[in-house]
């Protein structure tokens, strides 16, 4: 039932009434190297601190127009060794891709390759100015035009929007895009139809946007129902967001058909490109018909995730859409000269319709993920897709005999496969499921997410894995499926030997404590 | 492939289970035309680590790093010194490659950095609550505008002249989109800040007005003033700030009755990166607006052996809950820029911040009294903290900050590249100083500048 462990090593501690490992109490609540580390507030001193700089001097005079500040800011300082192990002792609770397998569906954890952390700090892309003259800043804004070019290559896009911050700041960046369209042409339109599969921001985007959103449903087989959105359909839908490949893992193989009958009733195709990981190199966006969309370079393109961002969300346009994109944007002078096009330009500028962050995209992102293209190469990245693939469906086809895999039935998944609870046992969950798998060493698949599937455990094991590693996690993913078969009422408890046991959230919730009080 | 652990035995193996032939079998969805032949062409094949740093290094050599040359540019990015242990924490890998933290029992280490991060930002700014970050200052400012106008149920927000002009424009981009108002103006070049025309243009329809604090030409004022002609019309007072440093030595905006407080904290911890990755820091004064704040928060419970213990929480104004109901609808942040921004902060601490802030005040002062020297310059404020305004006689700015540029000065950022086409502005030019400036670097810039002038029709 364990996964296998070549030591040969078995833990064979009894699980005490308490609901954890037998054993004595320690003095510190530290269990060997699985150390509790108090709050900085509580070893935190006002009077200390980790940077040598000069003392202040009361009797200088300032030029503060009276309004220096003289009550207690109400921080703390450690110096720098403290620092350095409270922040270690810290990361020691966390989970990430260097631990092990993450297989969080449509979150692409892939490896994070350590060249890239190297060149995004090389001082000539670290440290510069976002506002210093251009002619001084030529090598970094070739960096911001190089990536683009590539984007569009590998998407069969003729334009691309740098600066979008992460995916949800791209999909507002591809919506904005298509309302100035229609504004631009007179027609006012209210509604962006989404499939009930999409992520939370798709709809969430459109709202911001001041758009009316209407759901999609999804056929049994987990793919847009096209019959349903053409009939609804019509003089005042600007568009579609759809996700492909989409949420249940599956390619939308209709997509073209869906576009062509969006634009013949004078809408826009957003296109999701969320899971773009799955088809990077194979497949081509802009032969389907996309008019935009965003490409998570945290995602397909490696940026660190760093515990929920930053990330970069850049945003391919087609032609129709390329004259709306926000400034900045990069254009090449006749001299071979790269510069901004900013509000000032207000010829190139064109139909633009704004600015919508300060300065000019996640230059350190940028430098990345150019880094990642470069080395994978148009090979590498399309082995990159197929491998992704083709570990999602081994996982698909090693798990279906025991998981309710909804849409196996459909054919091949794409880079994830998707299971439900529906086999269960009573009174056992895809929570327990996940928590159980915490106790195994993984971090749990993404659970409840697509919504049209009941209890959805999304899996996405990326091209990163051996297939050494692979076998191991279906051993142990099987291991805790069959105690969610069979009832295994411990199952509720996990998980058991993480820093922490399951959270009350309730509670967090009810009584919000968001600050340290003391 | 160095990054690809699979052979090619392997893929066998694993299609021979899945009951393929070939790994094209499992690309059948895929419409026959949309279907790629070979590697996508017009990319370069793959390449060695070495082969690849060197094309970026290449890339890196054309550019003028900062800390090579005497440096002075601000207006909402700032030069400071990082000391070397913020970026030995931010790479331990256990941070670099974490999620989103939606596993509590096993991410507990990024939501207790996101704990202490939240108070030391409510702390700085003299508020209750902050939230986990957003993506950077200027979206920020638009996602406090938006929320005034949940909280009032109003529509119109009046933004100072002197709010950053790249703030003004994000916020006035998304609110043709949302059919908010926005009344904004251009700076008045003054040497303080301009407020009675501000507070004479908030009416009984204003969700809020938007300050910046340093303001864009580096002024600084009380902003009590306007907070109480704001309250008196039902209206919030949100303030930005791109220069947290500052709040080491001028009082909190939360101190002033400021609602809402947004800013950069790209200061502390993050460095310039050519203008991203950064932080957006996001505060309220009164817990009452936890409910309608964007963005993650981290909060405080216990865990079921009763162990204190940290968790996303009020989720339900989330996008991945409410959807298109949702109070925003941001997902990724900028997580590990906090985790920067808090790293940097813990080894200041109150004492360190308090020192960091009077270095760079105290060459700041130095820096103009020495640049006002040179003929035909003036400063423009009153006030300030570590940046300013100078007038320069009438000489385009813009030009001058190229000449200087070609003379190895990185001299500071023109009104005339943030105001483009506004004449009244072309003539002034920002000057920024901080802790990484030496008194060596003034006296060039003066020597450079006076020079570039002269040479100036």
């Amino acid at each position: 039932m364990n996964a296998p462990n070549k030591s040969g090593w078995k833990p064979e501690m009894q699980v005490a009434e308490s609901g954890f490992l037998g054993g004595p109490v320690t003095t510190t609540g530290n269990r060997g190297l699985m150390l509790e580390e108090p709050l900085l507030f509580e070893i935190g001193r006002a009077d200390v601190t980790g940077v040598d700089l000069p003392e202040v001097d009361a009797s200088a005079p300032t030029r503060l127009g009276g309004l220096e500040r003289s009550d207690a800011i109400g921080l703390v300082g450690l110096t720098e060794p403290e620092t350095v192990r409270h922040y270690t002792r810290l990361s020691r609770q966390n989970y990430g891709i260097d631990l092990g397998f993450f297989p969080l569906g449509s979150c692409t954890m892939k490896h994070n390759p350590r060249l890239n952390e190297k060149m995004a700090r090389l001082p000539g892309f670290a440290d510069i100015h976002p506002l210093a003259p251009q002619s001084s800043v030529q090598g970094a804004l070739e960096v911001i035009h190089q990536l683009g070019h590539w984007l569009c290559t590998l998407t069969g896009m003729p334009a691309v929007a740098m600066s979008p911050k992460a995916g949800a700041h791209g999909e507002l960046c591809g919506i904005l895009a298509i309302r100035a369209a229609h504004e631009a042409r007179g027609d006012a339109r209210e509604v962006v139809l989404v499939p009930e599969s999409a992520h939370g921001t798709n709809p969430a985007t459109a709202a911001f946007a001041g758009y009316r959103v209407e759901d999609i449903p999804a056929t049994p087989e987990g793919r847009v129902d096209v019959a349903a959105l053409k009939a609804r359909l019509g003089p005042d839908v600007a568009g579609v967001m759809i996700t492909n490949p989409n949420t249940c893992g599956l390619f939308e193989k209709d997509f073209r058909e869906i576009a062509d009958a969006v634009h013949a009733a004078g809408g826009y195709v957003y296109c999701d490109g969320a899971n773009f990981n799955a088809i990077v190199g194979k497949v081509r966006p802009g032969d389907l018909g996309v008019d935009a969309m965003h490409i998570n370079l945290h995602k397909t393109f490696s940026t660190p995730h760093g515990g929920g961002g930053p990330g970069s969300g850049p945003v391919v346009l087609s032609e129709a859409l390329a004259p709306f994109a926000p400034l900045p944007f990069i254009r090449q002078g006749e001299s071979g000269e790269f510069y901004l096009v900013e509000e000032e330009n207000r010829e190139e500028r064109g139909p633009s319709f704004g600015r919508m962050t300060a300065f000019h995209g996640q230059m350190g992102m940028f430098t990345r993920a150019l880094t990642y293209i470069l080395s994978h190469g148009a090979d590498g990245l399309k082995q990159v897709a197929e491998d992704a693939v083709l570990n999602a469906n081994y996982i698909l086809r090693s798990m279906e005999d025991i998981l309710d895999a909804p849409f196996a039935g459909s054919g091949p998944c794409m880079h994830e496969a998707l299971f439900s609870d529906s086999n269960f046992a009573a009174g056992l969950s895809t929570l327990d499921v996940a928590k159980g798998l915490i106790d195994e060493g993984y971090h749990p698949m993404t659970v409840y997410f697509p919504l049209v599937v009941h209890g959805a455990m999304l899996v996405e094991p990326t091209e990163t894995e051996s297939k050494a590693a692979i076998d191991q996690f279906i051993a142990a993913f099987r291991g805790v499926a069959e105690r969610a078969l069979a009832g295994d009422e411990a199952l509720k408890q996990a998980p058991y030997y993480s820093p922490r046991r399951r959270l009350d959230e309730a509670a967090a919730a009810r009584k919000p404590k968001l600050a340290y009080e003391g | 492939m160095r990054y690809l652990p699979l052979t090619d035995t392997d893929r066998q193996d694993m299609l021979a289970k899945i009951g393929a032939s070939t790994i094209d079998d499992l690309f059948v969805d895929v419409p026959e035309v949309a279907r790629l032949d070979g590697p996508i062409r017009g990319l370069p094949m793959h390449a060695s680590e070495m082969a690849v740093e060197r094309h970026m290094k290449a890339l890196a050599a054309k550019n003028l790093v900062a800390g090579e040359v005497p440096f002075f540019l601000g207006a909402g990015a700032y030069r400071h010194h990082v000391p070397a242990s913020v970026d030995t924490i931010i790479q331990r890998g256990e941070f670099l490659t974490a999620y989103t933290p939606y596993q509590p029992e096993i991410a507990q280490g990024t939501l207790q950095m996101l704990f202490e991060f939240q108070t030391q930002v409510a702390r700085l700014y003299g508020c209750a609550v902050a939230n986990a970050s957003l993506y950077d200052g200027s979206t920020a400012c638009w996602e406090a505008v938006a929320m005034a106008t949940r909280v009032t149920k109003r529509k119109r927000a009046v933004l100072s002249g002197a709010l950053h002009p790249h703030y003004a424009q994000v916020v006035k981009t998304m609110a043709h989109f949302t059919g908010d108002t926005i009344a904004d103006a251009l700076p008045s070049i003054t040497s303080d800040p301009e407020l009675t025309g501000l507070i004479g243009r908030i009416d009984e329809e204003t969700a809020c007005v938007v300050v910046q604090y340093p303001d864009i030409l580096g002024r600084i004022a009380d902003l009590a003033p306007i907070a109480e002609a704001a309250h008196a019309k039902g209206a919030l007072l949100v303030v930005v700030n791109t220069e947290p440093v500052a709040l080491g030595a001028i009082k909190a905006p939360g101190e002033m009755g400021a609602d809402i407080v947004v800013g950069e904290g790209q200061s502390l911890g993050v460095g310039l990166q050519f203008g991203g990755p950064y932080l957006g820091l996001f505060a309220v004064r009164d817990p009452k607006h936890v409910r309608q704040m964007p963005g993650r928060l981290c909060g405080e419970t216990t865990d079921a052996e009763g162990k204190r213990a940290f968790v996303l929480t009020l989720s339900t104004r989330e996008q991945h809950i409410r959807r298109e109901k949702a109070t925003s609808n941001i997902c990724t942040n900028s997580g590990l820029c906090a985790l920067a921004f808090t790293v940097h902060m813990t080894l200041l601490g109150e004492k360190g911040l308090r020192e960091l802030a009077a270095e760079n005040h105290r060459l700041a002062c130095l820096a103009a009294d020495r640049l006002a020297k040179v003929p035909g310059v003036e400063v423009l404020n009153n006030a300030f903290f570590n940046e300013f305004t100078l007038m320069l006689g009438g000489k385009p700015a813009r030009e001058i900050i190229r000449d200087l540029a070609d003379r190895g000065v990185l001299g500071g950022v023109s009104l005339g590249r943030l105001y483009p086409g506004v004449e009244a502005l072309e003539h002034a030019l920002l000057v920024a100083v901080t802790e990484t400036t030496t008194e060596e670097d003034i006296e060039r810039l003066a020597t450079e500048l006076e020079a570039a002038i002269k040479e100036t029709v």
